[in-house]
């Protein structure tokens, strides 16, 4: 359990707002290139799946994934410096926001393919359960993604063979600017129940509702059950990408905005807190940060001489490409 | 000496890599009873968890395979059809191959894809008959095309020891092909080494997969005319560059015959580096499938548009006269 308490609960929510904040100021300076998909309005999510989880369970995110590897345990100073591009960052600079991962704290990686973790991530659990491990994995996706073939064909593959995966469909409303109603015919939990996976839906924006049924779902999936999906119910406060601060696109009203705004999961999870110990987690959370900026922004841009160092595991090494 | 077949050289390949590594598993379509005729006898000896029988799910078990390895497994993947790498290009290049170069080198990825019976054969039409080979060499994927019943052996059991994904091609017009084998001396074929055929003076017929055996025929109906090399690269990717220069430095011209479409196949990319760096006493040549074939289903006209011995001869003469 890494932050299943009230207050490790906040301190994570606390962490990854403030994290992307963070990280939104450093796509304004230039040093975040390429811009992120900004986790804001989402934190309750990641942290409440990852509170009930081990050090050992596997997860795999999107392209709005820092929530879940930061959630997971990855050190945000390495994550942040990954995010601007530098060898000291958790994939040496060659990832950056949307391939974040951290392979020793079970994180298979933020991945940009919509749909994509579910199979990925079965595979994983199913190899090491086959080595008598009690691995569990949690494969996070958008309501996007549940228009992806290879997703549904990744909750039949984990149903059959009963790999506990939980499923997390965190549904914000929009894939980028589809509207669910405008994409989705039936429903999520239907998706799940048309493979006999057992479906909950969650407030997603009450982080202790989403870790309650995070927890029962990985407490069935280690006594035996098989996987199961949970529809997290959320509302994204930001662009779908920063490059929205620029170029406005027209889609949600501002009254939707506001509306879903309202329902901050920094704060329903910080108004649990007495107000002391809440100002403490947030100058702590602050103190973090700042070291990771600074961390970050210190570290020491790669050399284009291994622009494709690490293609290749087995050692083969790459013709390069001038005349 | 025993004849062995190069469909039972993949087997016992595969046979002898299940019983010496618990991490390599099988996995694909109908391979319990073995529809390809590969995997014949392996679920009787090693079980359903090791030759893992899936459902009709191309994408998704692909990508089960990259999450298997990722969690330490060895997973070979048969694909029952050529053409169904279109449909798993994706998972196969965007996930497993740029996995080590995304994640700064925190994992390995070693996926085999076999696809027994690759390329025509002959009757199976549009959607069966492709020999994408090409693609794959493109994208930076290990590429095999084994010519031989010693090579396919030798080959598959370094691809899957290899600790990076490789796709080896089986051409169905190499599957029949027997050899006199001391099963004793079979032994890795080592990826990226090319194999001398036939020594000659003349001209270097470089020649891809089962197409050997026709520049082998044609090489010995033309001997009282031309002496030919017969050059098999063996690996397509990665190519070895060092003995086909070596080889056409000694005969100053150069033919290639390649079972792809024209456009990009890999003969094109041979001919360039070899003129790059050798200077050819005449223009070389290549004899390939057309430019975006599609192989039609009548007898006649899938043969028309396959590389033909006709062609080569002519392509040979071609070079002898223009040099």
């Amino acid at each position: 359990m890494t932050g299943a308490d009230p207050v490790r609960l906040y301190r994570m929510v606390r962490l990854i707002r403030r994290f992307e904040e963070r990280a939104i100021e450093l796509v304004r300076s230039g040093h975040v290139v390429g811009g992120i998909h900004p986790y804001l309005g989402q934190e309750g999510i990641a942290a409440g799946v990852c509170a009930a989880l081990g050090v050992d369970d596997v997860v795999a995110g999107t392209h709005r994934g820092h929530g879940h590897v930061l959630a997971k345990g990855a050190d945000p100073a390495r994550m942040l410096a990954e995010l601007c591009g530098r060898v000291t960052g958790l994939n040496a600079g060659r990832g950056g926001s949307m391939h974040a991962a951290d392979f020793g704290v079970g994180v298979l990686g933020a991945n940009a393919i919509v749909g994509a973790s579910g199979a990925i991530v079965t595979g994983a659990v199913w190899a090491r359960r086959r080595r008598g491990d009690d691995t569990v994995g949690v494969s996070f996706f958008g309501d996007g993604a549940v228009n992806e073939g290879m997703l549904l064909e990744a909750f039949n593959l984990a149903a059959l063979w009963r790999v506990p995966v939980l499923f997390v469909c965190e549904n914000n409303g929009y894939a980028t600017t589809m509207p669910v109603a405008g994409a989705v015919a039936g429903s999520i939990p239907g998706r799940a129940a048309a493979f006999g996976i057992p479906a909950a839906v969650v407030d997603g924006q009450d982080p202790e509702a989403v870790r309650d049924a995070a927890s029962a779902a990985v407490d069935r999936m280690r006594a035996g059950g098989g996987p199961e999906l949970i529809e997290a119910l959320t509302y994204r406060f930001d662009a779908h990408h920063t490059f929205e601060h620029a170029v406005r696109l027209d889609y949600r009203p501002p009254e939707e905005v506001a509306r879903g705004r309202s329902r901050d999961p920094v704060d329903i999870q910080g108004d649990r807190l007495p107000a002391p110990v809440r100002a403490d987690v947030d100058a702590e959370v602050e103190a973090v940060l700042a070291g990771a900026v600074q961390f970050a922004l210190a570290g020491a841009e790669p050399d284009p001489a291994d622009a494709l160092a690490h293609l290749y595991a087995s050692g083969l090494t790459a013709r390069t490409g001038g005349g | 000496m025993p004849r062995l077949s190069y469909r039972r050289a993949l087997t016992r390949a595969l046979a002898d890599e299940l019983a010496r590594d618990e991490s390599v598993f099988l996995l694909g379509e109908d391979i319990r009873v073995a529809a390809s005729n590969v995997t014949a006898g392996l679920f009787k000896r090693f079980g359903p968890e090791r030759v893992l029988d899936t459902p009709l799910s191309e994408q998704a078990f692909t990508s089960f395979a990259t999450g298997a390895a990722l969690a330490g497994m060895r997973p070979v993947v048969e694909f029952q059809i050529p053409s169904l790498l279109f449909l798993v290009f994706e998972q196969i290049v965007n996930h497993a191959h740029k996995f080590p170069l995304m994640t700064g080198g925190q994992c390995a990825v070693p996926v085999t894809y076999l696809v027994p019976g690759s390329g025509s054969r002959t009757g199976w039409a549009g959607q069966h008959s492709d020999h994408p080979y090409s693609l794959f060499a493109h994208v930076g994927v290990t590429t095999v095309v084994p010519a031989t019943p010693a090579d396919a052996y030798g080959l598959l059991v370094s691809a899957v020891r290899c600790d990076d994904p490789v796709v080896l091609f089986a051409p169905a017009g190499a599957l029949d092909v027997r050899a006199d084998v001391d099963l004793a001396a079979l032994a890795p074929v080592p990826l990226g080494r090319a194999r001398l055929h036939r020594r000659g003076d003349d001209v270097t017929v470089v020649a891809v997969g089962h197409l050997v055996h026709d520049a082998l025929a044609v090489a010995e109906e033309l001997a009282d005319e031309v002496s030919v090399e017969v050059f098999d690269p063996r690996t397509l990717y990665p190519f070895d560059w060092e003995a086909l220069a070596g080889s056409v430095a000694r005969t100053g011209r150069l033919v290639v015959v390649d079972d792809s479409n024209r456009s990009c196949g890999i003969a094109g990319e041979i001919i360039s580096t070899v003129v790059e760096r050798v200077r050819l006493v005449a223009p070389p040549r290549r004899v390939t499938r057309p430019d975006g074939a599609v192989l039609p289903f009548a007898p006649a006209l899938d043969r028309a548009v396959q590389p033909s011995r006709e062609q080569l001869r002519t392509a040979i003469r071609h070079v002898m006269k223009d040099g």
